[in-house]
């Protein structure tokens, strides 16, 4: 379906996966392999249809290993490539994003988590050794049509692996939309890439994680390697982005990221017209993690709470930016629906908004109906770790 | 095979002869220097330059791009004057795929060795063949993960010792050797699949032979290709290395059947295969004692 | 002993300080012409050395790992006496 409204250009109506998937296109995506999972599988649905109408391709690899692989031999060849799952997809691929990033391929990496429990999984990486990706988790399907593109351009120019952080709400809200294609700073040519015309005149390319290079060029070693990729990941840290509201007078600072900071960003405006004074701040890049924003923000509030929808993950990441200026309470919780794919009870404005308050009137968090249910009881032979 | 001890002087073999041409290089046209750190015996330099001097042959060197596995051949991945994209262990056919989607004109080829394609990436080389897609895979079967000193592999044979079957592998404890090439050359989408062995002269020789279909049948875009090739570990097997050959074909050579095991979407049994053997030796004795191979 | 002449269209080269003492190249040599030597070179390893006889077939090339042989082609075929024993 398509409308123009006055003084606009013309929008379609599309679920979040086929924006996700139309601007990676519009960025010059060639390549995609996925394997079906929910809630991801919608991506993988319009790549399958989309890329090839485009000129790329895309396979449906029979498992994310083969995925990862078959989007990192297309990434060696100089050609925007990507892939994606859910949380527990990416856990297979684990491997790979970590020696990706030593052989530092630009992959663009979606997770279309169910609920908000990969935090770490993104931020920190499942994988060995040290290693960290840009991570982008935009709030809705318009932010995050420009958030694939930017996936694109950051990933090439550090080349790096860029994950986007989306999840249920992002890959099936529908929106009519205009899919723009984003202008970026001109990057280098790919001159590391390998396209087999270099192979047998002395001088062929290698694209690897380990720290050799081709007999007679200049290589790393394993040790150097590891220190080289050390050295560029605090540079990437300046790619640091953040949205705040309210923060001028907060008694209060809620920290929120992805589809549910739209939802607490609605609670704090509600609570600001009650006269409360409460701000927030929503990283959009997970990492690297805005600490210096949240470290200001909690200079001059009383308490500071982390709201996400698993058992507390970010709220280390805000922990560590608020740096024991104020008391970090977690006002988030665990939070699917009983498929364990879907946002659950607590995302809902009028929950957030009670948490939020009850932060702010420094009560005890409300109970979630439903829950307590689910509540871990210690059995008699656990009773001495509750002394 | 010689029987007598050779006498007389020592000939001087440090320079060229006059009045003659080299007819075999040093080494490989696509190896970029001749030192490796494979360890005395080793069967896997023997199949690798049965692959290079192919590429070479044909022409189409300036267009292929080698995606390598992770074993003691992985030292190859910054000798081998081939663009190359280094895979993580067992991986290589998934990124290979990668490779070749994106730049079809290219000669693509794996090159892994049994831990890496049967033991940690088994579906990868699998599902790659049912694809059907237009890449070679090469494996350098020994049978044995030799990179981490001897240990036993998912091809490593019926009362093969290695560092954790130290009394042999038994079936009823460690179950069954695959036989990699078999199972490959009975998926739909393997147009050639093929099993060297580099044991001696003539099974070089015959290898060589191998990859040169298999690579056509990439360039023909006719579908997967797989060569796999019987290679000597004798660190890995703990025998002296002149006695890395027998060793091979007595063991390994006895169960892995050499020979082209799919052609033209025909498959071939093992027992097709060893009467087959028997013929080629014959022929290969009789081209030797006239004094040459012809490749 | 017997003295027989035998015509050879090549022969080798053999780039010791390569090799790594393997001997694979002894048994595949159908002329027998190759014999192990008795010094070491500078990695301590015994090398493969020539006696008359070669015929330039490549088969110790397509046997030795370390790639220490090189096969030439004579312009001319050469007639060369070989001793064998009995």
């Amino acid at each position: 379906m398509t409308a123009t409204l006055p003084g606009r250009a013309e929008r379609t109506l599309m679920e979040g996966s086929e924006a996700l998937v139309r601007a990676s296109i519009a960025a010059g995506c060639k390549f995609f392999a996925g394997y079906p999972m929910t809630p991801f599988t919608e991506v993988l649905e319009h790549f399958a249809r989309l890329l090839p109408e485009a000129g790329g391709t895309c396979i449906n690899a029979e498992s994310e290993l083969e995925a990862v692989g078959m989007a990192w031999g297309a990434l060696a060849t100089g050609e925007r490539a990507a892939t994606g799952s859910t949380g527990q997809g990416l856990s297979l691929m684990q491997e790979s994003f970590s020696e990706l990033t030593l052989a530092e391929l630009p992959m663009v990496v979606f997770n279309m988590a169910r609920g908000q429990q990969d935090y770490f999984q993104a931020t920190r990486g499942g994988g060995h050794g040290d290693y960290r990706h840009i991570v982008l988790a935009p709030q809705d399907v318009r932010e995050g049509v420009e958030l694939v593109q930017l996936a694109f351009f950051l990933a090439d120019k550090w080349r790096n692996p860029v994950l986007v952080y989306g999840d249920y709400l992002l890959a099936h809200t529908q929106e009519a939309l205009t899919i723009e294609t984003l202008q970026f700073p001109e990057l280098p040519p790919k001159s590391w890439a390998v396209d087999g015309t270099k192979s047998g005149s002395g001088l062929s390319g290698s694209v690897t994680p380990l720290g050799v290079s081709k007999h007679g060029q200049p290589s790393f070693g394993q040790e150097g390697k590891a220190q080289y990729i050390a050295t560029k990941t605090p540079l990437m840290e300046r790619e640091v982005r953040v949205e705040t509201g309210f923060l001028d007078d907060a008694e209060t600072v809620i920290v929120t990221f992805g589809s549910p900071a739209k939802f607490v960003k609605y609670a704090i405006k509600q609570l600001r017209a009650d006269g409360h004074r409460i701000g927030y701040v929503r990283p959009i890049t997970l990492w690297p993690f805005p600490y210096d924003t949240v470290r200001d923000a909690a200079a001059g509030a009383r308490r500071v709470g982390s709201f996400e929808l698993s058992a507390g993950q970010m709220v280390d990441d805000v922990r560590i930016g608020v740096s024991g200026q104020a008391p970090v309470t977690f006002i988030g919780g665990v939070s699917t629906d009983h498929s364990g794919f879907g946002m659950g009870r607590m995302l809902d404005v009028d929950v957030i908004r009670d948490r939020i308050l009850a932060l702010h009137t420094d009560r005890e968090l409300p109970v979630i109906p439903g829950y307590e249910e689910f509540t871990y009881a210690l059995a008699p032979h656990q009773q001495e770790a509750a002394r | 095979m010689s029987t007598h001890t050779p006498r007389g002087p020592v000939l001087d073999t440090t320079v060229a002869p006059a009045a003659a041409r080299i007819v075999e290089a040093l080494r490989p046209e696509l190896l970029l220097t001749q030192e490796h750190h494979m360890c005395p015996g080793c069967g896997e330099p023997l199949a690798l330059r049965g692959f290079l001097d192919t590429l070479s042959e044909m022409g189409v060197a300036q267009r292929s791009i080698a995606v390598a596995g992770i074993g003691c051949y992985t030292s190859f991945s910054g000798t081998m004057d081939v663009d190359l994209v280094q895979a993580l262990h067992g991986r290589a056919p998934s990124v290979a795929t990668g490779v070749k989607r994106m730049k079809p004109d290219a000669v693509v080829f794996t090159l892994q060795g049994d831990g890496d394609m049967v033991n940690e990436g088994l579906q990868e080389v699998l599902h790659t063949a049912a694809r059907g897609e237009q890449v070679t895979c090469i494996l350098l079967n020994n049978g044995v993960f030799g990179e981490t000193g001897g240990h036993m592999t998912a091809t490593s044979v019926i009362g093969q010792r290695t560092k954790n079957s130290l009394d042999g592998r038994d079936a009823e404890y460690h179950g069954y050797p695959i036989l990699i090439g078999d199972l490959v050359s009975r998926l739909e989408g393997a147009a050639y699949v093929a099993r060297g062995s580099v044991h001696n002269a003539g099974a070089v020789a015959r290898t060589k032979k191998m990859f040169r279909r298999a690579f056509e049948t990439q360039v023909e875009r006719r579908g997967f290709s797989f060569v796999e090739v019987l290679t000597m570990c004798p660190t890995g097997w703990f025998v002296p290395t002149a006695d890395g050959p027998g060793y091979m074909n007595d063991t390994l050579g006895e169960v892995h059947i050499m020979g082209e095991l799919k052609v033209d979407g025909v498959v071939r049994t093992t027992d097709e295969l060893r009467i087959e053997n028997e013929h080629r030796q014959h022929e290969i004795e009789a081209a030797l004692a006239r004094g040459g191979l012809d490749t | 002993m017997t003295t027989v002449s035998i015509r050879s269209r090549g022969t080798v080269t053999i780039d010791a300080g390569h090799c790594k003492g393997c001997e694979l190249c002894i048994p595949a040599c159908p002329p027998g012409v190759l014999a192990m030597s008795t010094e070491v070179n500078h990695m301590g390893y015994r090398y493969p050395q020539l006696y008359a006889g070669c015929t330039g077939c490549a088969a110790c090339l397509y046997v030795c790992p370390d790639f220490v042989f090189e096969v030439f082609r004579f312009n001319q075929p050469v007639m060369s006496d070989v001793e064998v024993a009995e």
